[in-house]
């Protein structure tokens, strides 16, 4: 196209250049609808603080923090406390991550180092992935009419052959804090393999490469080279894992018998978390119960929270960068 | 050390010695992982042979059109819980995909330009807000909306599910719309469109795929919660007449009757588990079957 000489520098196309009001004014105003959304996310977070804590105000008044130190939970006399739900709450999630941490890195490594052909790797990752899917409640009926009845031999024969440890002290009467920690760690397994495997597939092959040109095995190429380079996503996947199990309900309550004390320190012993107090008392509790039980649900709300925080931060600080 | 010597030694070195220790250990720890993965998949396949031998035998198409039966009547049917989960998981949709992907908008077209720290802030909110207990956030929508109507309803239930769903939504439409390349914007910038045309019709069009698999990420996600539900939509016997009253779920009707000892209920929850897993896996199938065909 050739410039006519004789035409002047309009001004219109100079206006055309500038958007119209009404543009820059949707533009604006698009910006700001998102970003009240963008916020809202942070206001639904302090939400959720704000008005649990403020429905826990009556039993926060009353107990205190003596309400975690304290295992009475007795409607009858109006006096709570949630210790044994706490002790529930940690030693389950400790039974499963004692279990799933080396079972889901496990499987990282057998998924991320070239063990297997692509065809066979793939599907594998989907059925764990899969395996995250199922829902929790599902896990619970499974639990309570498969899984206990399978291991209801084995813990009465632990308790039997070794009674005087004090973990198999207690006689097994079907549910307990060990099918709650068993089934955990199979709900928190596809969580710890998935995070690990992202981190130790995101170490670079030219590592690996370096390891093996000098000489390392495999196994000694992933202990001193691979998984002291991803430690950090592994940790993080550990920590969201645990956050996982300490907020999990609907599994734990259909198989942890629900005893609202500690009785002794076996594992075999029946018990209670947290969640699985809300998910049996919550529909019919009123007045000072209702708020104890809100009270709990904050103390684990913040229990979570800083396992989550951790978690969050040992990802981004200790995350090494190629 | 002469050369011939050196390379004797070299020569030697490089073989490599099937039965010494450190090559034993590799052995042996190949074989301890392929375990691991063996283990990992006895209770998926577990679960998923009980689920279907023991639902399929009561699964009937009655089911979908009748109540959930008295304890020791006849076999009935979950109907209005199955329209109850549609109805709660319908409601949390309308709420959480709307909400996750103006943030979502706002994460990855805003936020990005400015360098602004309230993009860190939002995303730090993000996966705390992931990381909160189901059964917090139902507590949460009881406080808000169950003692606020005074009725525990499908509304309430829905609110619930809606925070469960936010997390999973900003992330997926976020990485989406940050996988769209930067020459889509510059193109339609540069042919004059304004910002909120080039996002609405040229960038959220290009990420709609991978946003709709974390839409469905979510919402097979929220079909399998019950924590939430609990104590916000709680149960009904019958056919919800509004969103405002109790209303039944697959998954509270599972929880229920599970825990019951009369067989017709029982049976019944099996059953209703069967459907359940169904819908979850089948939409955990479709999302990844969505991205797959993308990419």
């Amino acid at each position: 196209m050739t410039m006519n000489p004789d035409m002047p520098p309009s001004a219109a196309p100079m206006q055309s250049w500038r958007r119209s009001d009404t543009d820059r004014f949707l533009d604006k105003a698009f910006l700001w609808l998102t970003g009240a959304f963008g916020y809202g996310v942070i206001a639904v977070l302090l939400g959720i603080a704000v008005q649990v804590a403020k429905a826990a105000w009556p039993a926060i008044q009353q107990f205190g923090l003596g309400f975690l130190t304290s295992q009475r939970w007795d409607p009858v006399q109006n006096v709570y406390g949630v210790l044994a739900q706490l002790y529930g709450t940690l030693v389950t999630a400790l039974i499963a991550l004692l279990i799933a941490v080396p079972i889901g890195i496990g499987i990282a490594l057998f998924l991320s180092e070239d063990f297997l052909p692509d065809a066979v790797k793939r599907p594998l990752v989907f059925m764990i992935e899969l395996l995250a899917a199922v829902p929790s409640v599902v896990y619970g009926v499974w639990g309570v009419y498969v899984l206990i009845p399978f291991l209801n031999p084995i813990a009465r024969w632990l308790n039997q052959s070794f009674g005087w440890i004090p973990l198999f002290s207690s006689a097994p009467a079907g549910p307990g804090i060990h099918a709650a920690g068993i089934i955990l760690a199979i709900m928190i397994l596809p969580i710890i393999s998935a995070i690990s495997r992202d981190a130790l597939v995101a170490v670079p092959g030219k590592i690996r490469q370096a390891s093996y040109g000098l000489g390392a095995t495999r196994w000694e190429t992933i202990f001193k080279v691979i998984i002291p380079a991803a430690f950090s996503g592994i940790v993080g996947g550990i920590m969201l894992a645990l956050g996982r199990a300490m907020g999990e309900t609907m599994a734990v309550t259909l198989v942890i018998g629900n005893s609202n004390r500690i009785s002794s320190a076996s594992i075999f012993d029946q018990g209670s978390t947290i969640a699985s107090l809300l998910a049996n008392q919550f529909a019919e509790a009123g007045g000072l119960q209702l708020s104890s039980l809100m009270y709990g649900a904050l103390s684990l709300f913040f229990l979570t929270l800083i396992v989550n925080v951790l978690a969050e931060y040992i990802i981004r600080r200790f995350s090494i960068k190629y | 050390m002469t050369i011939s010597d050196a390379a004797g030694h070299v020569g030697l070195s490089l073989k490599k010695n099937p039965s010494s220790p450190r090559t034993l250990f590799s052995s042996a720890m190949s074989v301890v992982a392929t375990l691991c993965a063996v283990l990992a998949v006895i209770p998926l396949v577990a679960v998923l042979y009980y689920i279907i031998v023991r639902g399929l035998q009561y699964l009937n198409l009655d089911l979908f059109r009748q109540l959930p039966p008295p304890p020791l009547g006849e076999i009935g049917g979950f109907g209005n819980a199955f329209v109850g989960t549609l109805l709660t998981v319908g409601i949390a949709s309308l709420i959480s995909i709307p909400f996750g992907i103006l943030t979502a908008i706002f994460l990855a077209e805003f936020a990005k330009d400015t360098d602004a720290p309230e993009e860190n802030w939002i995303d730090f909110a993000v996966n705390i807000l992931a990381g909160v207990p189901s059964i917090v956030m139902g507590t949460f929508a009881w406080a808000t909306v169950v003692l606020l109507t005074g009725t525990f309803s499908a509304v309430a239930g829905g609110i619930a599910l809606s925070v469960l769903m936010l997390p999973t939504i900003v992330r997926t439409a976020t990485e989406a719309l940050e996988a769209v390349p930067g020459s889509y914007r510059q193109a339609s910038v540069g042919l004059g469109a304004s910002k909120i045309d080039t996002v609405m019709k040229i960038v959220l069009p290009a990420a709609v795929p991978a946003i709709t698999t974390g839409v469905m990420l979510a919402v097979a996600r929220a079909v399998g919660e019950t924590a939430p539900i609990l104590f916000t939509a709680l149960f009904s016997q019958f056919w919800n007449r509004t969103v405002w009253e109790p209303t039944a779920t697959l998954s509270a009707l599972v929880y229920n009757f599970a825990q019951v000892p009369y067989p017709n209920q029982q049976n019944l929850a099996w059953a209703a588990a069967f459907v359940l897993v169904v819908l979850v896996l089948f939409l955990n199938i479709l999302a990844r079957f969505i991205t797959r065909k993308r990419g």
